[in-house]
């Protein structure tokens, strides 16, 4: 019976399955979302920039009192957002002119940086703010003439990155960066997710509503309403405002599945000075209206 | 195989305070809460000629949940043997996914309403631990089942899932060996290690619910177990638990 329930389930419903997103999708149509987004990975003050492990050792990570389950673990995928997210697979795409571009860039150390990456972001900002309304940051010619000359390097690789990510190059080179048979999203995930660019379009489908996401799928599908009392911890207080709500979260979430997995062990901890039950023959009574 | 019925668009959010989940997951909550309600109405006692075991509502329930394994299992080796792909484009691929989802949706509603009848029934009682523990663990390892199930979709769900799941996990340190975001990883996860572990439980699981005689109910004076096959298994002392 049930086998037969799915099965007209599934005709009579299907499955969602929205197409992936993709940086070439963003960069197409954000391109000056995408190119902050870029500024901010090559300045180190994107999300996964100052995450900590297991990506990096910007923060240490979530913990409760001494308890540091995420900074012992250690950086396990370590990402170094500038160099893995935007020279190397740059690198990995460039001609000579621009090689040498990229090199007099990395050579020059983040501090020596600050001044090109704030006025690029200035820049950036103001297209998104309207103040210089455009499709593309981009001129006709290709170029990013959008900062003076003395931060040429910078201009040169975010001029090229553009194409590069319209053209679906970027989220090759990330995808192999893991090996050219790699199937780990990890970085092209994490770029869109940094610049929001799943975030928006997750809203237009419907899907984020604070910590309720995870339970949601596209369309009207249900996705995993099992999880609904781990998705309402994140509602309530202590949790709600605490910056380490996730291990909290999952603690109290292991406590009650470790204490459901030991029912039988707690019934047998009552204390003796509880009188076991007279009725029904000297058994449990019936306390709860289940046969 | 497109559906007859398109849900395709944009969830409708029910928002209450802090309260704020889709439509779609309300109602396999509830439709999990009137499944409970029907179980519990029907005599499924009457199925049997002499004996029926203590709870024939959760016994049904835990058999349905069995069947949904196995319709799970077979779904699931068909979409992995065509290929992680296979289903985004052969409509064929597509209805044998929608099976997968759906039978996914039953098979915890009945998952919960097996353990939920156990747990307030105590029929982890008088030498039921074994039995509680596998069944327990098997619905704990269901969980991430499921969920890098959703994940390994290759979709837009799979990536929002994905990153919306990975910082719990990476709070707790899990993120060095359980990286949602890397598809290969979930996609083994999900076809080879957790499905082991969970077939691993229920075969002891089932076992042991073969092996064993069935806990008295609660406040029952006749605490000597009835069998579980009535017909086959003579009724034994001591209790154990259905």
């Amino acid at each position: 019976v049930v086998a037969l329930l799915t099965l007209i389930l599934a005709v009579l419903l299907s499955s969602p399955d929205a197409k992936s997103s993709t940086i070439r999708e963003w960069s197409r149509q954000q391109p000056v979302g995408f190119l902050k987004t870029v500024v901010y990975e090559l300045g180190g003050s994107s999300g996964t920039a100052e995450y900590g492990p297991p990506y990096n050792h910007a923060s240490e990570g979530q913990h409760a009192a001494f308890f540091s389950p995420q900074k012992w673990a250690g950086v396990s995928h370590p990402i170094d957002t500038a160099k893995d997210l935007v020279i190397d697979p740059l690198r990995a795409n460039a001609g000579p002119e621009l090689q040498a571009e990229i090199s007099v860039y990395a050579r020059v150390p983040l501090s020596s940086k600050e001044d090109a990456l704030n006025n690029a972001e200035a820049t950036l900002l103001g297209y998104q703010a309207g103040s210089r309304q455009r499709l593309s940051p981009l001129d006709s010619d290709g170029s990013l003439a959008v900062w003076p000359g003395e931060y040429k390097d910078l201009n040169q690789i975010l001029a090229a990155l553009l194409p590069l990510a319209q053209s679906g190059g970027l989220e090759r080179s990330l995808l192999e960066s893991h090996g050219r048979h790699s199937s780990d999203f990890t970085k092209p995930l994490l770029l869109m997710a940094d610049g929001g660019w799943l975030q928006r379009r997750a809203k237009a489908e419907h899907l984020p509503s604070r910590q309720w996401a995870m339970m949601n799928e596209t369309g009207s599908y249900p996705g995993l309403p099992w999880l609904w009392p781990y998705a309402l911890l994140y509602q309530i207080e202590p949790f709600k405002s605490s910056a380490n709500a996730d291990l909290l979260v999952w603690l109290v979430m292991a406590a009650l599945a470790l204490a459901f997995v030991c029912v039988p062990l707690i019934a047998r901890l009552r204390p003796r000075s509880i009188p076991r039950p007279s009725v029904a023959g000297g058994r449990w009574p019936r306390p709860l209206p289940f046969r | 195989m497109a559906s007859i019925l398109d849900i395709n668009r944009p969830a409708g959010i029910v928002r209450w305070h802090f309260f704020q989940m889709s439509v779609a997951n309300i109602l396999v909550l509830v439709a999990t809460l009137a499944l409970f309600a029907l179980v519990r109405a029907l005599p499924f006692e009457r199925l049997w000629r002499r004996g029926s075991p203590a709870r024939p509502w959760t016994y049904f329930c835990a058999l349905a949940a069995l069947a949904l394994l196995i319709v799970l299992m077979v779904s699931g080796l068909i979409l992995a043997v065509n290929g992680s792909a296979w289903w985004h484009d052969s409509n064929l691929g597509l209805f044998v996914n929608s099976v997968h989802l759906w039978a996914v949706e039953l098979f915890f509603a009945l998952m919960v309403i097996n353990l939920a009848g156990q747990l307030f029934t105590g029929a982890w009682r008088d030498g039921g631990t074994r039995l509680w523990l596998t069944g327990a663990l098997g619905f704990l390892v269901a969980i991430p089942t499921a969920l890098t199930g959703y994940i390994a979709q290759q979709n837009f769900d799979a990536q929002w899932i994905a990153i919306e799941a990975r910082d719990g996990l990476n709070a707790i340190g899990a993120g060095a060996f359980f990286n949602t975001t890397d598809f290969g990883q979930m996609y083994t996860y999900h076809t080879l290690v957790l499905p082991f572990a969970l077939a691993l439980l229920v075969t002891a699981h089932v076992l042991l619910v073969r092996a064993r005689p069935v806990t008295a109910l609660l406040g029952s004076n006749a605490h000597a177990s009835v069998p579980v096959v009535a017909s086959a298994t003579p009724p034994a002392a001591g209790g154990a638990h259905l």
